[in-house]
């Protein structure tokens, strides 16, 4: 089934779209993270351009936590409060990416850029993740390996910031400094690459923010939402390359899958799965490093004037 | 006035000469001149065709054929191409160079081998080939360096279906009728495309013919390009509701289900 995608001006198997959105909204369900990680590069790899890429897989992580994050409400698994102040964060971090995207683009680098960002973020975090999940997966064996988990709740730095809030219902006196600057990083990382940053998000608000662990999912698809609607708008109006037919065949695809991997998600071992998202990230990761440290096939790009 | 007059006597003499080897009759066709761009283009198969006749109206004698040679090229471009490099052990994007005039496409077939057929000035002149492409570059370059990122275009272009050359690519037959099948990929840019004909013998062009053909979106494809460039914010809200929407209601569904 070809589909001619207005935006991105090629033609597409609208099939393969859609399988790739389900895919990563079936890893959506599972993870509880939104999949933009591996739409973005997956597009790429498609031959969609960079900017189109990530313009149309915010909106489909958008679409992904819809339904999460209605879930994760009637639950009351939503703080607000903080969320709101992630939100605000991530708006500006939007327009602070919007503004990055425009200077990388003038410089030529944008395509480099996001590769870079891309082998940097999700290394590191794939690494901190699989450090994480592969002595609770084999934690029988390993158990002498494991380290003592530590009792501290928030990092150092966040207690030095200035001017403290009472979040209730995360627990928390903090400064609302920390959670604007998380939520705003987040913002920019969505609006470069294309992810929501849910992987970045939850394990941040855990052991950074400290947050309770009963608001810490709701919360991150609440900020995810939001900053990811803030991305799609932020590209319509600045960049122009939100396709809309691409963004359509991602949703019907991972909308669908979302819903079937939250069935799973149930029946699988969490630190089984904690490990297999480890793997995939790094997997990606490594993806984009051979793409930068090897000779590339294509040593030309055109770009219009 | 004696400068003059030389020069009318010149040009009389041309005009002479020109009617005494008189031009064959080129008549080129196009086998579609519009091509639609919609939700399943996939890319056309354009065909070009037509008849060359000796200047008397008949064919040309058996081993005194007529090369032809047809070009389709699509719009012009400003484009900036730039070169990765290695640099710190990564390939980023270190030299670039600008042209005021690439061609988005440019398809060219001929009936023999160019080399067989034409010169390199007539070449030149003529634009035919990929060695030949008349880029102009922005801002002094040099000659080397020009040729090499010139080569690059055409590399890549060529990869990517947008370019290129098939020196076997027009049939001929009974020294008449021609015929030449130019593939459109689906990521060729919309705009005016002219296709040139030309007929050459002894490696001279002895006659030429342009015509059109128009790509255009058209329907819904036209509208949502239009749309989210006129009304971006309008535009924007449209993609968010989507996927708001489309996320709730598979939420319903697999709820009820």
């Amino acid at each position: 089934m070809d589909v001619y995608l207005p935006i991105a001006n090629l033609s597409v198997n609208g099939l393969v779209i859609v399988l790739l959105g389900g895919i990563t909204g079936l890893l959506s369900g599972l993870f509880g993270v939104g999949g933009g990680f591996l739409t973005t590069p997956l597009l790429i790899f498609y031959g969609v351009p960079p900017t189109v890429a990530a313009a149309s897989a915010a909106s489909q992580v958008t679409g992904a936590s819809v339904s999460g994050a209605i879930y994760q409400h009637k639950r009351n698994g939503i703080d607000f409060q903080i969320g709101t102040v992630m939100v605000v964060g991530g708006v500006i971090g939007t327009g602070i990416g919007a503004l990055l995207f425009r200077l990388l683009t003038s410089i030529g680098q944008i395509d480099v850029a996001i590769s870079v960002l891309y082998v940097v973020v999700l290394g590191s975090v794939g690494v901190i993740m699989a450090r994480e999940a592969i002595p609770e997966l084999f934690g029988g064996r390993l158990a002498r390996l494991g380290k003592v988990p530590s009792k501290r709740r928030h990092h150092p730095l966040v207690a030095s910031l200035p001017l403290r809030w009472r979040f209730y219902r995360s627990g928390l006196y903090i400064s609302p400094l920390a959670p604007l600057l998380l939520g705003m990083a987040v913002g920019i990382l969505t609006m470069l690459m294309g992810i929501g940053g849910g992987f970045l998000l939850v394990p941040a608000m855990l052991y950074v923010l400290g947050m309770s662990a009963n608001v810490v999912v709701g919360t991150s698809l609440f900020q995810i939402l939001f900053t990811t609607i803030a991305t799609t708008m932020m590209h319509a109006l600045t960049t122009n390359a939100v396709d809309i037919v691409l963004a359509g065949l991602l949703l019907f695809g991972s909308v669908s899958g979302a819903q079937i991997g939250s069935r799973f998600a149930s029946d699988v071992r969490p630190e089984l799965l904690r490990f297999i998202l480890a793997m995939l990230v790094l997997l990606i990761a490594v993806r984009m490093a051979v793409g930068l440290t090897f000779r590339p096939e294509e040593i030309f790009t055109v770009v219009p004037l | 006035m004696r400068r003059l007059l030389v020069r009318i006597a010149v040009l009389g003499a041309v005009l002479a000469c020109s009617t005494a080897a008189r031009d064959p009759i080129l008549v080129p066709e196009i086998s579609q001149h519009e091509v639609v761009v919609r939700t399943g283009f996939t890319g056309a198969d354009l065909l070009l065709y037509g008849a060359v006749l000796q200047p008397d109206g008949t064919r040309a004698a058996q081993g005194a054929n007529y090369d032809i040679i047809v070009v389709l090229k699509g719009p012009s471009q400003a484009i900036s191409l730039r070169e990765k490099k290695r640099r710190l052990g990564m390939w980023i994007n270190a030299d670039n160079a600008s042209y005021r005039s690439a061609p988005s496409f440019y398809a060219l077939a001929s009936s023999r081998p160019l080399d067989d057929v034409t010169d390199a000035k007539t070449r030149a002149i003529y634009e035919l080939g990929l060695d030949w492409l008349q880029l102009s570059p922005i801002g002094s370059i040099e000659q080397s360096e020009q040729d090499h990122f010139a080569a690059g275009l055409v590399k890549k272009r060529v990869a990517g279906g947008l370019y290129r050359q098939d020196e076997t690519g027009v049939t001929i037959s009974q020294g008449v009728l021609y015929q030449a099948r130019i593939p459109l990929p689906s990521n060729v840019i919309t705009g005016r495309y002219r296709a040139e004909t030309f007929a050459v013998r002894d490696g001279r062009v002895v006659a030429s013919a342009t015509s059109e053909v128009t790509v255009a979106k058209r329907g819904f494809e036209r509208a949502i390009e239009v749309w989210s460039h006129e009304d971006a914010l309008l535009y924007g809200i449209a993609a968010v509701l989507l996927s708001v929407g489309m996320g709730w209601v598979a939420g319903r569904l697999f709820a009820l289900a």
